[in-house]
């Protein structure tokens, strides 16, 4: 789950983090209070959309001059007149395809006085299973570029979670920052925090990008992203609080209520299957057979009939599938369950595209005879070669 | 042989007495005679459960006892997210050696703690998020159907559930059969890698080829592809086939599993799948056509 920028400045600032004061609106007329409580006479004026890039982007609706997603204000009108300018318009940045992300609420904050830009971010580092640190003095960039072009200018250090961060560590996080008196000081202040919110937040992201030293030898969290483990949501109640649904696709808010993977695509076969591998896998053999998946479905292992049917009704609900493709290969999934979800959810809403529906596994032939006695229109097939190719010839006609 | 389970493993279930757990151990049960010897339960020690064709096993009230108690020398785990962390730690104080955890939803922080545990001890962690593993006509630990398998000479290793069963189903129907399939689990933290399995398949006399089934997110099947070219120097190279997941998947969106996520310009599918061809595997573009793409490696 992503949340924006000023509720990750507000988490971080919770636990200690030295962030700029700022203050969030949702409408223009919101600009002049907003900004005349901070110190000024410098405002940055930020679009809140769950997408990087922000600055570079530009608003569809104005023309292509137009100041981008970012805006510095001199004075407390020209806040007002930039925030009069985004809220409600839609930027288009790198991260958020062509079709763009419309504006709802700006962050309006103190300016800075920079004098360095510095990379740094917290994430799991698979190999070792670990929290680490990742940093670079090349802040205020595509990382991903830095680390193409010029990767000895990363350095990545993991933290052993039953010392946390040690000395050692920071000794090696600000010395590839190149921090040195004060700036140090508050770095070696700031990691553990850092290092603190992320571990009992149950983060799976925390990107400072970028972390800035100011003219004044001070450092500051300029700009936050923040992703958290949506396993662990459980037990972050506060975390689920911060959730914009705006941010999100209709159909992937339905789905996770029913606790499905779901993930929005272009194609039209839509597609059920159980596991995410398989799901993926049966993604790209769709692909091999010429046609484009219009969604990634894994139903998961435990998933009751109700499930099931509720992720049918998605499925079909979405005006782009020409035709559904179940693929279930039963472990700990029965088939029998999935041909009771799916046999309910086509008596509920009707089926209007073909149907192919290939079963293998724990209860198959139970699932296999749910089906036939349903008297519904289902194309059987035998293998997941053989699924792929008939759907696909369904839909060619 | 077979490579970490056999007809002499013990094994106790955590997490027995929930739906999950009962329905999955009436079917080890009924593989081959998998021994399961006996459930653990903080509240039910001392009682005994039943299965609904009259199994019955005895309930422990920990591992520890449970240990004690039948030699036991595996554990499977089928505890709810919230407490899967719990029990591993429980079976890892309790020096099981060989400990499956099954679980999906773990959060990846509680992982990160297990791992810690875990590197100091001398069990053996397979998941979590895992199907399991299976030595066919032997031992059934975990949730992958028995009906499939068929005893034989490869050894399959994967990271996503339901794919292993496409290789077992498909090298069942090939002739083929299975030495073990071990299924390592979609987590980004988890127990046993790729590097763990493939050295133990290499080492293997019974094992005479190998599919190793990797997805999008991470660099273990790079990781993997780098091992086995340099065991291949040292003369230890057997007949691979493979297969990625999530060729078509878009950037930057998690694909079920917490690791399937192509991110920071790593984990892609195409730099896996040259890694692994680079290591001299056979890599299908079409999971439907992984049991073939081996018979043709056989073939030569």
């Amino acid at each position: 789950m992503n949340i924006h920028e000023y509720q990750a400045k507000a988490l971080l600032k919770s636990f200690g983090a030295p962030v700029a004061e700022g203050v969030a609106i949702f409408s223009a007329d919101e600009a002049e209070a907003a900004a005349k409580s901070l110190p000024g006479p410098l405002y940055v004026v930020k679009s809140q959309i769950h997408a990087g890039g922000r600055g570079k982007g530009k608003f569809k609706e104005l023309g292509p001059d137009a100041k981008g997603g970012v805006r510095l204000a001199f004075s407390i009108d020209e806040a007002k007149a930039h925030a009069k300018d985004m809220l409600g318009n839609t930027l288009v940045t790198a991260q958020t395809g062509e079709a763009g992300k419309q504006v709802n609420r700006l962050y309006i904050e103190d300016g800075a006085d920079i004098d360095r830009e510095l990379y740094l971010s917290l994430l799991v580092d698979r190999s070792v299973g670990q929290v680490a640190f990742v940093v670079s003095t090349e802040g205020g960039m595509d990382i991903e570029a830095v680390a193409h072009d010029t990767p000895e200018k990363i350095l990545t250090v993991a933290i052993n979670p039953e010392a946390g961060v040690t000395a050692d560590d920071l000794a090696k996080l600000t010395s590839a920052l190149k921090l040195e008196g004060e700036a140090k000081a508050d770095a070696e202040k700031l990691f553990p925090i850092l290092y603190k919110a992320f571990v009992e937040k149950d983060m799976s992201l925390l990107e400072i990008n970028p972390l800035i030293v100011m003219k004044n030898g001070r450092v500051r969290v300029l700009d936050a992203k923040v992703s958290f483990d949506g396993n662990a949501l459980f037990r972050h109640d506060d975390i689920k609080a911060l959730r914009d649904e705006t941010e999100e696709d209709a159909k992937e808010i339905e789905a996770s209520k029913w606790d499905l993977a779901y993930v929005a695509l272009d194609g039209n076969i839509g597609c059920m299957v159980n596991g995410a591998g398989l799901a993926m896998a049966t993604m790209d053999i769709i692909k091999l057979y010429g046609k484009e998946p219009a969604n990634f479905c894994d139903v998961g292992g435990g998933a009751g009939k109700e499930k099931v049917a509720a992720a049918f009704k998605i499925i079909t609900a979405d005006p782009k599938v020409e035709g559904i493709l179940v693929n279930i290969f039963g472990g700990i999934m029965k088939c029998d369950v999935i041909a009771e979800g799916v046999v309910a959810a086509v008596q509920e809403v009707g089926l209007k595209v073909p149907l192919v529906v290939r079963l293998e596994g724990t209860n198959v032939e139970l699932g296999k005879k749910i089906l036939n006695e349903s008297g519904l229109a289902i194309t059987a097939a035998d293998d997941l070669d053989d699924a792929a190719k008939k759907i696909v010839a369904a839909i060619n006609g | 042989m077979s490579i970490l389970v056999n007809k002499n493993t013990k094994v106790l279930v955590q997490g027995l007495t929930g739906k999950t757990g009962s329905f999955h151990t009436e079917q080890a049960l009924a593989y081959y005679g998998t021994q399961m010897v006996g459930g653990i339960h903080p509240k039910k020690g001392g009682e005994t459960w039943t299965g609904s064709k009259g199994e019955s096993l005895p309930i422990f009230a920990s591992v520890a006892e449970g240990r004690e108690k039948t030699g036991a020398d595996a554990s499977v785990i089928y505890v709810p997210p919230a407490g899967a962390a719990d029990a591993i730690i429980e079976a890892i104080d309790a020096e099981v050696p060989f400990i499956t955890c099954i679980t999906e939803g773990i959060p990846v922080a509680d992982m990160v703690r297990v791992k810690a545990r875990l590197d100091r001890s001398s069990s053996r962690l397979l998941g979590p998020n895992c199907p399991g593993i299976l030595t066919p006509e032997e031992c059934k630990i975990g949730i992958m159907p028995g009906s499939i398998f068929r005893k034989g000479s490869v050894g399959i290793v994967s990271r996503s559930g339901t794919l292993t069963y496409e290789a077992v189903f498909q090298t069942s129907n090939e002739g083929l059969g299975q030495t073990t399939a071990v299924g390592i689990g979609g987590d980004p933290v988890k127990g046993t890698e790729f590097i763990d399995v493939l050295e133990m398949f290499l080492a293997d006399d019974a094992t005479t080829s190998i599919i190793m089934i990797g997805e999008i997110g991470g660099s273990a099947e790079e990781d993997a592809a780098q091992f086995l070219i340099d065991e291949a120097k040292k003369g230890r190279k057997k007949p691979m086939a493979g297969f990625i997941a999530g060729r078509t998947a878009p950037k930057g969106r998690t694909m079920g599993h917490a690791g399937a996520v192509v991110s920071g310009g790593k984990g892609d599918a195409e730099s896996k799948i040259a890694a692994m061809e680079a290591a001299g595997i056979r890599v299908s573009p079409s999971p439907a056509r992984l049991g073939k793409t081996l018979v043709e490696v056989l073939k030569g």
